[in-house]
């Protein structure tokens, strides 16, 4: 009796103290954080103590700015984001299913996808000017390519089986792309876009770097420039947050759209 | 209605990795009479899924002609259903979802298909089952669901490709005695592959046997066993010369 009671309160205590796991390591790194910072071992414009940093987003988010700058982020990573995807899961798709497109694509693919994006972000704002284009744009190239990767590969894995099962039903082409490709495509694609929502605040960020008048990654240049520490990092963090908040939305489509997966999964492992 | 087939001088032929002509198949002639159940049996790669999927219209013969009903089949026909060797279920459909499928691809209503497969399921086993992803059966259930998504097709022409072929021996006698008594309420013009010879000789009217690649027909034998047949003919002396005879002929394939 004694036993029962006891493992319960332990089976009670348990998922708890696993959920609160994480947050206690933020606490720990926090500390840590705070006493090297008391015990004076950088000066205040290298490591500034938390509180400075928490005075300095208070301070910014009540005047404005931090506001100011994350919508002007936030808003060029959206359209990035969502320019890059439909276009490279459409060049993904026709790449799939064109061997001979792919012939002729693939060397330029591979040659601009292994060259750095900070490198040719220049050449962007040259071409599309200091204002948002230029950050869309280099959010889009970081986005297109994952996206493209993933939709030719996610595509390809369709069974070739269950292609002569729709066949044999008369499915039309729509219904080919509709029922089959990007269901069968769909955990390959949402990979992918895992890895396309987190890199897409990198990209915005890299043409923000380059020459900008808004947007967090100026933000973070600016303060850097008048050695703003606190500032650089309440942009910083600002960034760690949209970037896993992005994540987070990802993992939660995958989810909903993916339950088949986990339920079947279970039953096997039975 | 029930439909007749005839195949004649089918010849299939592939092209090699090193670009030279391989042939897969025939010539094969042969007629099929309406309602009648048939089987296929002979020695690996000899052709005979070939053949099936030339009779569905996945595919176009290098030479000769397929009529179904004096019509040629070039394409896939509503009127012909294919089973394929492993269930070949879309994982993230439920069960119900992967056996109105072709209803779902003919533009059939999702009120209308939800009743029709409804109230297919039960004869398969499966009304428990309606919600599951397959996933979460096991390999003889997944097969019935198979069944079931070629049966809700209603066709006059039913091609079965090795359908028990991964099942166990238990199972594999269950699901084909279901086969059967679905076979007696509709009574399609039935092509089946399989390895099996009992099975073979139990199901059909006529078992056709095939030689090696290039598949041709050796022996055309007819099971004149009265129907409904029950399990236990398998051990009848009637059965036993008649499944003899097929055995015969596949060796001197």
């Amino acid at each position: 009796m004694q036993i029962t009671m006891l493992s319960r309160q332990v089976n009670l205590r348990m998922p708890s103290s696993r959920a609160l796991a994480p947050y206690l390591g933020l606490l720990v790194l926090l500390l840590l954080w705070e006493l090297i910072t008391r015990l004076k071992i950088y000066p205040e414009f290298i490591i500034p103590p938390p509180r400075a940093v928490f005075d300095t987003f208070v301070q910014t988010l009540l005047d404005g700015r931090l506001w100011t700058h994350t919508v002007t982020t936030v808003g060029q990573m959206g359209i990035g984001l969502f320019l890059g995807l439909v276009a490279g899961v459409a060049l993904g798709y026709l790449i799939a299913k064109n061997h001979m497109l792919e012939q002729m694509l693939s060397p330029i693919i591979v040659a601009i996808q292994s060259t750095p994006v900070v490198a040719y972000a220049p050449l962007l704002v040259i071409w599309f000017g200091t204002g948002p284009t230029s950050k869309i744009v280099t959010c889009m190239l970081t986005v297109f390519f994952p996206m493209l990767t993933n939709t030719v590969v996610g595509i390809r894995s369709v069974p070739p089986s269950l292609r002569d099962l729709m066949h044999s039903l008369r499915a039309t082409r729509w219904q080919m792309f509709t029922r089959l490709e990007v269901p069968a495509a769909m955990p390959i694609l949402l990979g992918g876009l895992k890895l396309s929502a987190t890199l897409s605040v990198i990209g915005v960020v890299v043409g923000e770097f380059v020459s900008a008048n808004a947007g967090l990654g100026y933000l973070v240049k600016l303060a850097r420039d008048s050695y703003n520490t606190p500032l650089v990092m309440v942009a910083v963090l600002m960034l760690a947050l949209i970037a896993r908040l992005m994540y987070g939305a990802v993992a939660l489509l995958e989810h909903r759209l993916l339950a088949w997966q986990s339920r079947s999964r279970r039953q096997n492992s039975l | 209605m029930t439909a007749s087939l005839a195949v004649r001088g089918v010849t299939a032929v592939y092209t090699a990795p090193n670009g030279g002509s391989l042939p897969a198949l025939g010539p094969v002639t042969f007629t099929t009479a309406p309602s009648e159940f048939i089987t296929l049996v002979g020695p690996s790669g000899c052709g005979k899924s070939t053949l099936l999927r030339l009779l569905a219209g996945l595919q176009v013969p290098t030479k000769g002609s397929i009529l179904l009903d004096g019509k040629p089949v070039t394409e896939p026909s509503p009127r012909v259903a294919i089973m394929f060797q492993d269930a070949n279920l879309m994982p993230w459909r439920t069960i119900i979802d992967n056996v109105a499928l072709p209803l779902e691809l003919a533009g059939i209503s999702r009120d209308e298909r939800n009743r029709t497969a409804q109230a297919l399921l039960p004869q398969l086993g499966l009304e428990e089952f309606a919600p599951a992803y397959p996933g979460e059966l096991s390999g003889g259930m997944a097969q019935r669901v198979a069944l079931g998504r070629v049966l809700i097709q209603r066709p006059d022409v039913l091609l079965l490709d090795e359908p028990f072929g991964a099942l166990d021996a238990l199972t594999r006698e269950q699901v084909s005695a279901d086969l059967m008594s679905l076979w007696t309420q509709e009574r399609q013009t039935v092509m089946m592959v399989t390895h099996d010879i009992n099975e073979a000789v139990w199901l059909s009217d006529r078992v056709l046997v095939m030689s090696r690649r290039p598949g041709q027909i050796i022996a055309d034998i007819a099971v004149p066993l009265p129907r409904p047949r029950v399990l236990a003919v398998t051990y009848s002396e009637e059965f036993g010369h008649i499944a003899q005879r097929v055995r015969a002929n596949i060796e001197r394939a």
